[in-house]
């Protein structure tokens, strides 16, 4: 499934930063919220899901090249990291689900 | 591919909003240079954690990544207050960042951890009070 498609059809998140690249797969959900672990281990095209809305959730994104942030329990980016996500071109969602459920969600939709 | 090519970076102490571009341009670099994405991902793997290391850590610094055929290698400067044990500071799980830093996902002593585990080679030749400098290498196998 494509970015593009994936931001579509999904009503549960909330579209905060549509990014470039629309056109790269989605490979499937990724947690975690340490940035060591989730650059050295996610896979590339994950759509990653997180709690952590900064910067540097921007810069390791952008690193493993995920398709898309996927920012869980109602979190939200600030001021520099939004800028950081349309410099960047990152594709980036929210929801006020729980991490596993959100991921859950990605994964069920993208095995349908 | 047969010459050295250098690229060189400034960083700046607490400035989040920059860490990360020094690993993403040679990143780019090497993509374009036809590199295997396995040695690309070590690099900026390593670079990264050597990145916010000197943002966390240090009072600035500048990166210097020399590329040859054979090797990437990849020096991190910075003036700070070093490392008082080295040996400490490699064990995963040692950290000595602030709450602050924890907050932004960072601070669970794995960055030194990672560039071993990332890299084939880091030495690290720090004084206490002066600043550190780290020398790590990602070796290219040569194909026959």
């Amino acid at each position: 499934m494509t970015i593009e498609k994936f931001v579509e059809c999904f009503a549960e998140l909330k579209v905060i930063n549509k990014g470039t690249q629309l056109d790269r797969e989605v490979t499937g959900p990724y947690c975690c919220d340490l940035l060591s672990i989730a650059m050295s281990k996610m896979p590339q095209g994950a759509a990653w899901v997180t709690v952590m809305a900064n910067v540097n959730t921007l810069a390791v994104a952008t690193l493993a090249e995920a398709a898309c942030i996927i920012l869980a329990e109602g979190a939200t980016l600030d001021t520099d990291a939004l800028d950081k996500a349309k410099e960047k071109g990152v594709t980036v969602l929210g929801t006020h689900l729980p991490v596993f459920e959100t991921a859950l969600l990605v994964y069920n939709r993208i095995n349908e | 591919m047969n010459d050295k090519i250098i690229l060189k970076y400034k960083v700046d102490c607490d400035d989040f909003t920059r860490a990360g571009e020094a690993s993403s341009s040679v990143k780019r670099k090497l993509k374009l240079m036809g590199f295997d994405p396995e040695i690309i991902r070590k690099v900026a793997i390593s670079l990264y954690e050597g990145e916010i290391n000197m943002v966390i850590h240090s009072y600035g610094g500048t990166i210097e990544v020399i590329i040859s055929p054979d090797e990437i290698e990849m020096i991190l400067v910075d003036k700070g207050p070093g490392i008082e044990n080295i040996e400490l500071a490699m064990q995963a799980g040692y950290s000595t960042a602030p709450d602050k830093i924890r907050s932004l996902g960072f601070g669970a002593g794995m960055g030194l951890p990672n560039m071993k585990k990332y890299s084939d080679d880091l030495n690290i030749e720090s004084i206490v009070g002066v600043g550190t400098t780290l020398r790590i290498r990602v070796y290219v196998p040569i194909e026959e």
